[in-house]
């Protein structure tokens, strides 16, 4: 199995979800309102979406906006850290790799 | 008093410290002002679920909520405080030399990382920083690998938005960290194949066992563990020391590790390993503070961790700290830091009871943090798993192999020699991640005179000018004053 999101139906927390769609490289992906990026796209059964300098592959890996492993492309603004920022529905998302002359 | 005549005090961080250090200025009669990154108060320990989750029953999820709750609604809503959320300090300005007041406070506010954010700067009278710390996690072959995660995001996914990492899941590392990280994976429906601690039983027992007393003070957190203990034995969820993760390894993700058992100083004892098929992996070989906000105000550290005084003074004119950047001692002690820190700070007497009181339970938590390291170090053999084609630095790809080319070569083995060629430490983290790792490897492969003799070096100091992420555009904008 991958990532997913606890049903809400069965979370003993009780939740009460709001959905939400956001487009990732222009297909859609359902979330819920309240979710970062990073959740959405985890959810989706997504473990990767950045390519390192070499190509390999990157995701989350502290989950809290330290190591910049999980940065996006967010309604244009480049180096969005995807484990921080909420998902807003309709946020077009697209994925990045490490380019010369970034931020270093 | 007016409220602009009233002692001013500036909070970064609404973890367990921060929030404490509010409400204990609030207290000293002082107006606040509570700065946090994240959308909610509560820090890491009390992570919130988001709001829009409209969660009927989020307790369920936390220790001590009761408390919790009724401490953020009554800051929070306290009429001299302001509370802003998700704005982040991404610098401070330190007053000329000779000049006693508190740095300058640069903050952005708005969604994180987005380009439109309003700039406000703070002048505060006082300043506590409280910006907690985040998972150490030392390399080894295929931790770049997806599906390998800190244990601190495994913990923050399943807490704080209800998404669990994988269902195939070993946890590993060092420290009692480890336990509520297994717990949140159990408690999500996960299957926790086995939690490793690297330390042995031996050394694990011996830091925890002495001094008895010392526990029985921080019942809380000792009857926290205990709790996890008995739900891991429940699920039958194997608790291993002397045993660690040391390979990843998978096509584009994580599919399986390699455990080993391991020596005291953490070396592999060879014909031991075991291949483990999981879907995920969480790893956390401890914490390292967030020092970059204490390190832009001028503050001291002692042993890595920022440098305070009896009540939480550092060594900068006006800024005081609590919480982890001061020492790793967990939430009680990050909470009762903060209270003696936002008296001192509030200007509140300190030869009151309640003063003293909070300055004795702070010892206390104090002492416990010693115990922590104790039982839990990070042992000297950890590069043994290493490869020459492992990767060190996860943002500049920098191998093992590289670094020790680099530190070996007479032109360039100092530090920043080393860094600059290869560029190690360079990427978009800035050293937060592989710091510490680089550092210390650097140090073994050519110890200067001071250390040679098999002490440690500290971890490095991270300088980091702009502490958290800001955009040209932002910049470049007039901020708010004097808020
Ligand atoms: C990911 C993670 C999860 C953890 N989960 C647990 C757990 O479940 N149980 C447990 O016992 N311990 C946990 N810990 C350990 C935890 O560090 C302590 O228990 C406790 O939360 C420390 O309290 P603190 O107030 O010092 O810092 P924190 O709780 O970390 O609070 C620091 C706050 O400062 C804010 N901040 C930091 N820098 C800035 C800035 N530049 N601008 C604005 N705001 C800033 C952060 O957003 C955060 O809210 C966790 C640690 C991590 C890293
Ligand atoms: S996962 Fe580390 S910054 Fe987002």
């Amino acid at each position: 199995m991958s990532p997913r999101l606890l049903r809400a139906d069965a979370d003993p927390v009780g939740r009460h979800d709001t959905p939400l769609t956001v487009t990732v490289n222009g297909e859609p992906l359902a979330g819920v309102a309240g979710q970062t990026v990073a959740g959405v796209l985890l959810a989706s059964g997504r473990r990767s979406w950045r390519a390192g300098p070499s190509g390999a592959p990157r995701g989350v890996f502290c989950g809290i906006g330290v190591c910049f492993d999980c940065l996006v492309t967010v309604n244009g603004e480049r180096d969005v850290r995807a484990c921080r920022r909420r998902a807003a529905d309709g946020d077009v998302v697209t994925t990045q790799s490490r380019e010369p002359g970034d931020a270093r | 008093m007016t409220a602009r005549t009233r002692r001013h005090v500036a909070v970064v961080g609404a973890g367990p410290a921060g929030l404490a250090a509010a409400a204990a200025a609030l207290r000293a009669g002082a107006r606040v002002t509570l700065v946090d990154a994240a959308e909610r108060p509560g820090g890491q320990y009390h992570r919130m679920l988001p709001e829009q989750y409209r969660a009927a029953r989020p307790e369920r999820l936390h220790h001590g909520w009761a408390a919790f709750d009724r401490l953020r609604r009554h800051v929070l809503g306290h009429p001299r405080c302001a509370w802003w959320a998700e704005s982040s300090v991404w610098s401070l300005e330190r007053p000329g030399p000779g000049d006693e007041t508190a740095p300058r406070v640069h903050v952005v506010r708005g969604p994180a990382d987005g380009a439109g954010r309003e700039r406000l700067v703070l002048d505060p009278d006082a300043l506590v920083l409280a910006p907690g710390a985040h998972d150490r996690v030392l390399p080894f072959p295929g931790w770049d690998l997806p599906g390998v995660f800190t244990a601190g995001a495994a913990q923050a996914l399943a807490k704080g938005e209800r998404v669990v990492i994988g269902d195939r899941v070993v946890v590993a590392g060092a420290g009692p960290f480890l336990l509520p990280v297994a717990a949140s994976l159990l408690e999500a429906g996960s299957t926790v194949l086995e939690v490793l601690e690297a330390n042995p039983a031996a050394t694990v027992l011996r830091g925890w066992g002495r001094r008895p007393w010392e526990l029985a003070s921080q019942a809380g957190k000792a009857g926290e563990l205990a709790e996890y203990t008995a739900l891991l034995a429940r699920h039958r969820v194997p608790y291993r020391t002397g045993r660690a993760v040391i390979e990843a390894r998978g096509d584009g993700r994580v599919e399986e590790v390699v455990t080993a058992r391991l020596r005291a100083d953490w070396s592999v004892v060879s014909g031991t390993e075991r291949i483990v098929a999981v879907d995920a992996v969480c790893v956390g070989h401890g914490f390292t503070p967030q020092l970059e906000l204490p390190l832009a105000a001028g503050c001291a550290l002692r042993e890595g961790f920022v440098q305070v005084d009896g009540d939480q003074r550092t060594t900068a004119p006006a800024v005081l700290a609590a919480g982890e950047i001061t020492g790793i001692a967990g939430a009680p002690a990050a909470r009762v830091e903060g209270l003696v820190a936002g008296w001192a700070a509030g200007g509140g007497d300190a030869a009151a009871p309640e003063a003293r009181a909070a300055r004795r339970r702070r010892d206390r938590a104090r002492a416990f943090a010693a115990r922590l390291a104790a039982a839990h170090p990070i042992g000297d053999g950890w590069p043994g798993w290493l490869r020459p084609e492992t990767v060190v630095c996860r943002c500049e790809e920098t191998t093992y192999g590289a670094l020790c080319r680099a530190a070996d070569a007479p032109a360039s083995a100092a530090a920043r020699a080393v860094k600059l060629g290869t560029r190690a430490g360079l990427g978009p983290c800035q050293a937060r991640i592989c710091g510490p790792s680089v550092a210390e490897l650097l140090a073994r492969r050519s110890p200067p005179p001071d250390l040679a003799a098999g002490g440690h070096r500290p971890a490095t100091p991270h300088h980091r000018p702009v502490a958290q992420p800001i955009r040209l555009g932002e910049l470049a904008r007039p901020p708010k004053e004097n808020l």
